[in-house]
């Protein structure tokens, strides 16, 4: 089990960074979203697995219970994490309907455009 | 009075005159007045127990961590100067109520005026090193805004800003010279730091720290090579200037110097550094200041000529010179803010400062005249007058240092410096007052109205009376700081008079005074010879410093910060591969201590299904809703791995958070190319691909060996577990977690949460406030629009689930503290039911019927939230402290009633908000004239009321 486990993060942490190394926004959101996957795993292994015993407190007789800690920790790690995706995505949306190019690298074009600059 | 409240009095007063100034100037300048005068009235309480030698502490811990400690201490040091900061600021203010004219912003004036006084006054009250530097910056910041105060005056932006960046790097310095100090006696308290002096002097830090100390003072100070400051920074006002460079800011470095003086002096390395500094000093500013023509610039440079003074007799290291050296700071304060006043009115009322337009003004001012030329002679040390005093002693003491094995030396110089100091205290007398009436004044010169004349006036009375009977008046406040300064110990023999007989310091005063009267004889062509000469101009210097300093750091940033984000992302993966590398080469790996679990059949299919999505993503990442519907896949084998894995909050909370994140990211796609096109390099993909196999077999590789071993220390998860039924009333023990053990860091988060939607709600009103909006509403879909846009079938099922999807999420939620489920998966449930309405009967549908906005869902959250932590202050206990009861209302079955389920309420109404705002802000892009339709599956019940009514009851909505 553990095998399994240690390898999806592997290939989920491998496919996240691969694609965040893209220069579109896109595949750079996709790949910060299998990251995200790869990450919230990796902190709940953390706990070391354990099958059929949630922390929920068993009133009646004594059961072996998994570590809360990094589970209550992952749980908001998901839902920030879906703050972060849906600002990332408005950003990146932003700034394609801004300028019609979906790159995230500026060119040396784009530095002598910028407005603001004294040049 | 407490000493908090006198070092508080001047930045609570400093509002006033803020607000004041619309009731007028006087009001303004009364406000700042009576503040000015309530803490020079506390300071004066204390005067009695300080003139006995005690000292006056009051102590408050504010960072006890940290060793920052909120302590003051006066003593007879911190007394004297508290007394200079605020008598003198009584009469600047006095004094710049008359010399700003109506169009200046007086009331940003003495609010600025104050913050720099309560400043000042804090660095002398200190009895904490730390508290000391925070006011040290501060007078750095304040008076950065007084010197720049004429905003339009290219020369008083340049001057505050080169003051700024000297006294502000000296500052710099100094903070590291006092934490070095800290550490060597073990404590940033300055009364046990004084009490330390073989600790600190065998140190072999001492060098450094001394060093370090000694650049903020010198900086501070303006001493030479930083003296260049001072003179630029005239640029200001003349009442700043008569302030900050004669009374106050400048003496903050030798205040310091003399606090530190028990600890700091006596050795060779301080004798020779802060001495030869204050000769080197003391003579180069008398040189310069005989050579200027203006004015101020001459009072500048004699400035620095008489902070050298000060300086080189504190490094004498002989208490007697600290005697000398505390007496003329008095001198100094009281006929240098005099001659300043006084140069400010020569400039008020003839226009000009500049010594060779004026002459002969005796008789055309004559109280300015008075009060200009007794100044001036005190400051050319001329008896009767208190300069001459100080003077005396300075010279004395100089006789008595050997230099290098020379005895000529310090005399030496010390005579010349003191000639020139006579020569330009002439030549503000003579080239000013004296000389024949001229015709072409750039305005008609007359004595100023007595606002402007009484504070001067009251200087060169004290003047004069120093002079004449220095033993009563300021004797005993002498020997007081003195023995502050020197550690307590006994003082040796001094007097304060006139004749002390015929002393070699009498003959080289009259060697000064007749020089400085012949080389003043000698001005016009001593003055060719010096304007001939080259000389390094040191704004020129300090400009070509700073110009190469930002060509560096712009080429730095251009270089390092060049936009190019993918470039960003492979330096920072590359470097945390390689610190993992790091780990992994030198630490050492335990054994294996688990067993590990079996693997059964259906994860492993789940596992077949997780990996070949996440390798068809990459494959096919190209085709963007072919990824999205294959990272679908990726989100719900994780949710379903975490209900395997004994944690059904988890899955609960993935699975509802992918819907939403799905519903998110197809709707931008909806907006973006679907393609994406090669853009990369066979060898940079390989590159990237190598990388991140090797990232991925890491982070694997990690958590596989984490997984096979114990915790090497117990965890705090046991604590958690024990306590979650007892302490926090709920048997599920992640939500008791989450609502009430770490409450804290959720509340932290749904404010986080909120704010991201904010963000997102902020970004789209920008971007759709742009021509992007005349974009949207031309533009051609990507892909055929169905013609029944919001079809029957659909329409109908989600408005039947509806009222089901919200009881679902109230069950989910009221079970949540002890069973799976909770606030935040509520929210998710309940944002998901009503995202239905949207997609099936459309955005213009739904907003219609939407009675609230979303930014005051979020709000709400947050302040319940808040408002649960805060019900425990009542009851005594910390921030977000829970309680729990039970209670048994028949026929129900007794039921548990907890705070923490009005705090988890909290979190739900934020995350619906949160989730709710960003959708709809990204749905708002999608909004097209005629999406509303007449008669879709819209069963409005008002449709076919009476059209009035129907108005009405749209007006209402």
């Amino acid at each position: 089990m553990e095998a399994l486990v240690a390898s999806a993060v592997g290939v989920l942490t491998a496919a996240g960074i691969f694609l965040i190394l893209r220069r579109r926004t896109f595949p750079v959101i996709l790949g910060l979203s299998l990251l995200t996957y790869a990450v919230n795993v990796f902190l709940f292994a953390t706990g070391r697995l354990a099958l059929d015993a949630p922390a929920v407190l068993n009133k009646y007789k004594d059961v072996p219970y998994t570590d809360p800690l990094p589970q209550a920790l992952v749980l908001t790690a998901i839902v920030i994490s879906f703050g972060m995706t849906a600002v990332i995505v408005m950003i990146a949306l932003s700034a394609y309907l801004s300028s019609k190019d979906d790159h995230i690298d500026m060119t040396a074009q784009d530095s002598v455009d910028a407005p603001g600059e004294d040049a | 009075m407490s000493l908090f409240l006198i070092a508080a009095l001047p930045f609570l007063g400093a509002v006033f005159p803020a607000l004041l100034i619309r009731a007028g100037r006087n009001a303004a300048a009364s406000a700042a007045g009576l503040t000015s005068f309530l803490a020079f009235a506390g300071l004066l309480i204390h005067a009695p127990a300080v003139m006995r030698g005690e000292v006056v502490t009051a102590r408050f811990d504010w960072i006890p961590g940290l060793g920052l400690n909120a302590n003051f201490m006066l003593d007879g040091l911190g007394f004297l100067f508290a007394l200079l900061i605020l008598g003198i600021g009584l009469l600047i203010i006095l004094y710049a109520r008359f010399y700003l004219s109506r169009e200046d912003p007086m009331g940003q004036f003495y609010t600025y005026l104050l913050l720099f006084q309560g400043a000042m006054v804090g660095i002398v009250l200190s009895d904490n090193i730390l508290l000391l530097l925070i006011f040290w910056e501060l007078t750095s910041l304040s008076s950065f805004l007084l010197i720049g105060y004429w905003k339009h005056l290219p020369e008083g932006r340049q001057g505050a800003r080169m003051a700024l960046a000297v006294t502000g790097s000296g500052g710099l310095a100094m903070i590291a010279g006092m934490l070095i100090l800290g550490n060597i006696v073990g404590s940033y308290d300055l009364s046990v730091i004084l009490q330390n002096k073989e600790l600190i002097q065998s140190s072999p830090h001492y060098l450094p720290a001394l060093i370090l100390i000694l650049l903020g003072c010198f900086t501070k100070s303006a001493q030479f090579p930083f003296h260049f400051w001072l003179p630029h920074a005239m640029a200001a006002p003349t009442p700043v200037s008569a302030y900050l460079h004669s009374a106050t800011m400048v003496k903050a470095g030798l205040f310091l110097m003399a606090r530190m003086w028990p600890v700091l002096a006596g050795t060779d390395a301080w004798f020779y550094i802060v001495a030869t500094t204050g000769l080197v000093t003391m003579l180069i500013g008398a040189v310069i200041a005989l050579f200027k023509d203006d004015l101020k610039a001459l009072l500048a440079f004699s400035t620095v000529s008489h902070l050298g003074l000060v300086t080189m007799l504190l490094g004498f290291g002989t208490k007697i010179a600290v005697v000398a050296a505390i007496f003329h700071i008095i001198n100094h304060a009281t006929f240098k803010a005099a001659l300043f006043m006084t140069a400010g009115i020569i400039d008020h009322e003839t226009g000009t400062r500049d010594i060779k337009r004026l002459g002969g003004l005796r008789h055309l001012m004559p109280i300015t005249f008075t009060i200009g030329i007794i100044a001036a002679l005190s400051m050319a040390g001329l008896p009767p007058l208190n300069g001459f005093l100080s003077k005396e002693m300075m010279l004395e003491e100089t006789v008595h240092t050997t230099w290098l094995n020379s005895h000529y030396l310090v005399p030496g110089l010390a005579l010349v410096a003191a000639l020139f100091s006579a020569a330009y205290s002439f030549r503000f007398v003579g080239h000013v007052f004296f000389g024949p009436e001229r015709e072409d004044y750039a305005a008609h010169p007359h004595d100023p109205p007595v606002g402007l004349w009484l504070a001067p006036a009251f200087l060169v009375v004290l003047v004069v009376l120093i002079g004449l009977n220095s033993a009563v008046l300021v004797g005993p406040l002498v020997a007081t700081v003195s023995s502050a300064v020197i550690g307590g110990e006994k003082l040796p023999y001094y007097s304060l008079k006139l004749w002390h007989g015929f002393t070699p310091a009498l003959y080289m005063s009259v060697v000064a005074t007749l020089g400085g009267l012949f080389l003043l004889s000698l001005h016009r062509r001593a003055d060719h010879v010096w304007n001939a000469l080259p000389r390094p101009e040191a704004k020129v210097i300090f400009d070509a410093v700073i110009a190469a300093l930002t060509r560096f750091s712009r080429w730095i940033t251009d270089e390092l910060h060049n936009g190019v984000i993918s470039r960003y992302a492979i330096i920072l993966i590359a470097f945390t591969v390689g610190l993992g590398y790091y780990a992994y080469a030198t630490g050492t790996i335990g054994l294996e201590t688990r067993v590990p679990l079996p693997a059964q059949t259906i994860p492993i299919i789940g596992w077949i299904c997780l990996v070949g999505a996440t390798l068809a993503i990459m494959w096919f990442h190209r085709n963007r809703l072919l990824s999205l519907v294959l990272i679908g896949v990726v989100g719900l084998i994780v949710s379903m791995a975490f209900n395997y894995l004994s944690a059904p909050d988890l899955a609960l909370t993935q699975i509802s958070v992918e819907v939403v994140t799905m519903i998110l990211l197809l709707l931008s796609l909806n907006f973006l190319p679907t393609e994406t096109p090669w853009d990369s390099t066979a060898p940079r993909r390989w590159r990237d691909a190598a990388i991140s196999v090797v990232a991925g077999l890491g982070t694997g590789g990690l958590i596989y060996a984490l997984m096979l071993r114990d915790f090497a220390f117990p965890t705090i998860s046991e604590f958690h577990l024990a306590n979650s039924y007892k302490g926090g009333g709920g048997t599920n023990v992640v939500n008791v977690i989450l609502v009430d053990f770490r409450g804290f860091d959720t509340f932290g988060e749904i404010i986080v949460l909120g704010i991201a939607a904010l963000i997102i709600f902020a970004l789209t009103e920008s971007v759709l406030g742009t021509n992007v909006r005349s974009y949207l509403l031309n533009r051609k879909p990507h892909w055929p629009q169905s013609g029944d846009a919001h079809p029957l079938m659909m329409v109908v099922a989600t408005r039947v689930m509806m009222p089901i999807a919200l009881m679902v999420g109230a069950y989910i939620f009221f079970r949540g503290h002890n069973q799976p489920g909770g606030g935040f998966i509520a929210g998710l449930i309940v944002a998901i039911a009503y995202l239905m309405q949207y997609m099936a009967s459309g955005y213009t549908w739904a907003i219609e019927r939407q009675r609230f906005y979303y930014h005051g869902t979020i709000g709400w959250g947050v302040l319940i939230a808040a408002a649960t932590g805060l019900g425990a202050w009542f009851n005594d206990r910390p921030f977000l402290t829970s309680d729990f009861g039970y209670i048994h209302w028949p026929p129900l079955e007794e039921f548990e009633w907890a705070t923490a389920i009005l705090f988890d309420t909290g979190v739900f109404l934020a995350v619906l908000g949160a989730v709710m705002l960003a959708l709809d802000s990204l749905s708002r892009f999608a909004w097209q004239p005629g999406m509303a339709q007449e008669h879709p599956m819209d069963i409005n019940p008002l449709r076919d009321a009476p059209p009035d009514e129907d108005q009405d009851e749209k007006e209402h909505a």
